[in-house]
Order: C-alpha cells, then sequence, then structure tokens
C-alpha cells in the first residue's frame, strides 16, 4: 500500500464536488427566480428565507470545501512523494463532511439555524465539523511530516494556512450555548457578536475562499501550463504577505453601524493593504503563461484556469475599492454587493475549481485527459457569459439602488420610497437568473462529461516515484 | 468593545505563530533555492496510465 499514492479519498471528494455544486448552483437559481416571481416560496421549507443558507452553505462548504479537500490531497501526496497519512483517518474526513452536508441540507430547510452568516449550523453540527476538521489537520500535516522531498511547495504552505485559520474562525465565532439539542445562543451579544461574525466572516472569505484556491492555482497552472510558476520567489512573498495582514479585514462589513468608528476605518486600511499581496499574486499565475499563451487558444483546462485569475484579480481590486467608506456608502445593503461575491465565488472559486477538476479527474481515475475536450469548451463559454451576464446586471442594480435611496428632494425628503427600487431591479433580476442558469447548465455539461470519462474505469492509484530527485539538501 | 480583549490578544499569539512558522522555514532552509522547486513540481510525471 504504501508504494502507491491514496487516490481514492481525491477521487471521492472530487466526484462530490461536481455533485454538491449541481445542488447548491440550483437551489442558486430557484432563489434568483423567487426574487422574481415571489410566489414560488411554495411551503415553508421551501421559502427564500431559509434556502438562502442553505445555497451558501452548499456552495461554499460543500462545492468548495469538497474540491478543497480532493486537491489539497492530491497536491500534498504529489509535491511531498508520500503516500497520504492515516488513510482511515483520510476516510473520515470524507464520510464526516458528507455527513455535515446531508446534515446541513435537512437542518436548514427545516429552520433550524444559530442565524450566524456562513455559520448557520447548529451546535451538533458544529461539533461534527469540529472533528471532521481536526482529522484533516492531522492527515495534511502527518503527510507534509513523512514528505520524502526537503522543500514544501509553495502551494502546500496556503493549504495549510487555510487548514489552521479556519479551525481557529470556527472555533472561535461558533461559541455557543446549546439549549436544547437544535437550538443555541452565541456566546457574544449585540455588536460583539457582529465583529466576531464578520472577523469570521471576512477571514473565512480569506482563508477558506482564497488561501486554499490559491494553492490549487500555483499547482495547476504551472502542471496544466507545462510551465515553472513565473517567480517562485514572489509566490513565497505573496503567502506570508497574505497572511500576515489578512486578520483585521472584516470590520468594513459593519461600516455605518453600531461598531466604534476608529474599527471601521481600521478595517477599511487592512482591506485596502491587501490589493497589493492579491494581485502580487494574480499577476504571477498570469504570467507563468508567458510564453506559452498560445496554449490558451486551444486548451480549455487553461483557459479556466486563467480566467480564473482575472476574476480574482476584479474582485480583490473591487473588494478593498468597496471597503472605502464613502464608496461603501453607495454600495452597502446594495445588489452591487451580490454581484462583487459572485464574482469572487463564481468566477475565481468556480473556475478555477472546475479547472483544476478537469485536470485531476482523468488522473485519478487512471485516463490521461477528459472524454469531451469539446465539451469542457462549451463548459468555459456557457460559464464565462454566465457570469458577465449575473455581475453587470448587479453591478448595474446595485449602483441604481444606492442613488435611488440617497436620492433627496429640495425639501429633504427622500424622492423614492423603498419598492420603487425594487421595482426598478425587476429587469437586472431576469438578467441575473439568466446568467445564474447558464452557469449551473455549464456544471451539467460537466457533470456528463465526467461521468462519460470515469464510467468502466478501475479505480487507479498511481505509484510513489521510488528514487527522490536530488536537491542541494540532500 | 470588550470582544478587543479577545480578538487583539489573539490576534498578537496568531503572529507569533505566523512568525515562528516563517523562522522555521528560513533557518530549516525552505527558501535557500527559490528556482528549483516551481521546475521540480513539472519533472513529476502524474498522467494517468490504462
Amino acid at each position: 500500500m504504501e508504494s502507491t499514492y491514496n487516490y481514492k479519498v481525491v477521487r471521492q471528494f472530487g466526484i462530490m464536488a461536481v455533485v454538491w455544486g449541481i445542488v447548491g448552483m440550483l437551489v442558486g437559481v430557484l432563489l434568483a427566480a423567487q426574487l422574481i416571481w415571489p410566489e414560488l416560496n411554495l411551503a415553508p421549507w421551501l421559502s427564500y428565507g431559509r434556502l438562502r443558507p442553505l445555497h451558501t452553505n452548499a456552495v461554499i462548504f460543500a462545492f468548495g470545501g469538497c474540491a478543497l479537500f480532493s486537491t489539497s490531497y492530491y497536491i500534498v501526496q504529489r509535491t511531498c512523494h508520500a503516500r497520504l497519512f492515516c488513510g482511515s483517518l483520510a476516510a473520515f474526513t470524507f464520510w464526516g463532511w458528507q455527513a455535515v452536508i446531508v446534515l446541513a441540507a435537512v437542518t436548514l430547510p427545516l429552520g433550524y439555524t444559530s442565524a450566524k452568516e456562513y455559520a448557520e449550523l447548529e451546535w451538533p453540527i458544529d461539533i461534527l465539523i469540529t472533528l471532521v476538521w481536526v482529522s484533516y489537520a492531522v492527515v495534511f500535516f502527518g503527510t507534509l511530516a513523512k514528505r520524502k522531498t526537503p522543500h514544501i511547495y509553495v502551494a502546500n504552505w496556503f493549504f495549510g494556512a487555510f487548514i489552521l485559520t479556519v479551525a481557529v474562525l470556527h472555533l472561535v465565532n461558533s461559541a455557543e450555548v446549546p439549549v436544547t439539542m437544535w437550538k443555541s445562543y452565541s456566546a457574544y451579544a449585540g455588536v460583539q457578536d457582529a465583529m466576531i461574525q464578520w472577523w469570521y466572516g471576512h477571514n473565512a472569505v480569506g482563508f477558506f475562499l482564497t488561501a486554499g484556491f490559491l494553492g490549487m492555482m500555483y499547482y495547476f497552472i504551472p502542471k496544466q501550463a507545462e510551465r515553472p510558476v513565473y517567480s517562485y520567489r514572489l509566490s513565497v512573498v505573496h503567502f506570508w504577505a497574505l497572511i500576515f495582514t489578512y486578520m483585521w479585514a472584516g470590520p468594513h462589513h459593519l461600516h455605518y453601524t453600531a461598531l466604534p468608528d476608529w474599527a471601521q476605518s481600521l478595517g477599511m486600511v487592512f482591506s485596502l493593504i491587501l490589493l497589493a499581496p492579491s494581485w502580487g499574486g494574480m499577476i504571477n499565475g498570469m504570467m507563468t503563461l508567458s510564453g506559452a499563451w498560445h496554449k490558451l487558444r486551444t486548451d480549455p483546462i487553461l483557459k479556466f484556469l486563467v480566467v480564473s485569475l482575472s476574476f480574482y484579480g476584479m474582485s480583490t481590486f473591487e473588494g478593498p475599492m468597496m471597503a472605502i467608506k464613502t464608496v461603501n456608502a453607495l454600495s452597502h445593503y446594495t445588489d452591487w454587493t451580490v454581484g462583487h461575491v459572485h464574482s469572487g465565488a463564481l468566477g475565481w472559486v468556480g473556475l478555477v475549481s472546475i479547472g483544476s477538476l478537469y485536470y485531476l479527474i482523468p488522473r485519478v481515475f487512471g485516463r490521461t485527459e477528459m472524454y469531451s475536450v469539446k465539451a469542457i469548451t462549451l463548459h468555459f463559454w456557457v460559464a464565462t457569459i454566465g457570469i458577465v451576464l449575473y455581475i453587470a446586471a448587479m453591478w448595474i442594480a446595485g449602483v441604481m439602488q444606492g442613488l435611488m435611496w440617497r436620492a433627496m428632494n429640495d425639501d429633504g425628503t427622500l424622492t423614492y420610497s423603498f419598492v420603487e427600487s425594487v421595482k426598478a431591479t425587476y429587469p437586472y433580476y431576469m438578467i441575473r437568473l439568466l446568467g445564474g442558469l447558464l452557469y449551473f447548465s455549464g456544471m451539467l455539461v460537466m457533470a456528463w462529461n465526467i461521468w462519460k470519462t470515469v464510467v468502466g474505469q478501475r479505480a487507479y492509484d498511481a505509484p510513489i516515484p521510488a528514487v527522490q530527485l536530488a536537491t542541494h539538501h540532500a | 468593545m470588550d470582544i478587543l480583549y479577545l480578538l487583539i490578544p489573539m490576534s498578537v499569539v496568531l503572529v507569533f505563530v505566523i512568525g515562528a512558522a516563517f523562522w522555521w522555514a528560513l533557518r530549516g532552509g525552505q527558501f535557500d533555492d527559490l528556482e528549483g522547486p516551481a521546475h521540480r513540481i513539472l519533472m513529476d510525471d502524474d498522467r494517468g496510465e490504462s
């Protein structure tokens, strides 16, 4: 067993990432439709308020989470030339994480929620998450510890920081007092709770939705382009700069609230600082293609990976701008925020995961490439057009809402009532639904392509190379 | 803002943990060669076979 890599858990998480992606995005499409046709709130458990957290949990933790587990387990093994540490614990992370997802899919529609955004799951599920996450850390760091290569590749640093930070975030933010089996109250109250919530919320964006996916980026872009990363030195600087400066961006979610003004300004300054490491990493990934740009014309997997980086660049520019208090006065509570989130989620997180899975899945099923390259190209264009429609519609809708809400007559009364801004948003909700439908249908193409790739294939575990590559440390 | 009595010490501890990791990596020679590792992942042939 020790002579082969553990691909089983990589396969399991990889397939489930696609399955949960389809489920989560289908719920997203339903929510987009409910905003246009409220009569689609057919039953309490199908109502917007209960399905919205189901959508966010499904796409972030089920789709994104499974993609992160799958790719991190693959990368840590291939770059360390070592089989995963403790296979049974790795199997537990898979089944435990699926149990968390299924429990979320049952409890959220039933209305069980701790009412903390992106941490809605109730306390018994929080405990299960903690167990799975500690096991994940043991498996990951255990594999690093038994590595046969002296150097730890930069992607592993990003995954390691993601695993450790998410553990701290989850433990602190989910501190709660259980009252009954399915009801608990947060250990914090009022503005203290808000501060903890967004300390968690934004660092979850930074470490769950950025650091881990940067790990994918730093491995799969060089591998797919068959070029070393443009500057390995810059990738190391990118990592340390990002993790040293990330932690205090959260207060920008609480501009113009009861949070003390200085704390809001602190959050704004740290958000602006983040532009530098983010763009350093984005440029580093892009420039990896220098001298190989022609590959973009024919290789749809590379298209996915490179376009995901351009969305990373766009949303890490847009985010700091929106964190500036004067800009935030216009954008806060509007659909611009929704557009920004989806530029990052569909564009960056979604596309980089999809590109990585297209690279990964054939390899862990003993094939050299996906069943249909044309279908990957189709998926790329459908998804990209979907994102552009989605975010352009939300930008326009958001700025329009912000301007309508602040418009005043000469006598100091508001020009528009709130419902007038809702009515004006309908056309943009239609465009957003269309964009979401396109992105969702791309996932169906992916599912078909993956089915055709893996059906009839034997389980395949690649051998670990016997001779280690010499380095000057050895 | 009592919550800062939790958040600020926690940030300080984290910065020291990150600093220690950085120190360990630096002293352990992780950053002595900043060219080779980028090439080495490409020398790993991971094409599936069948």
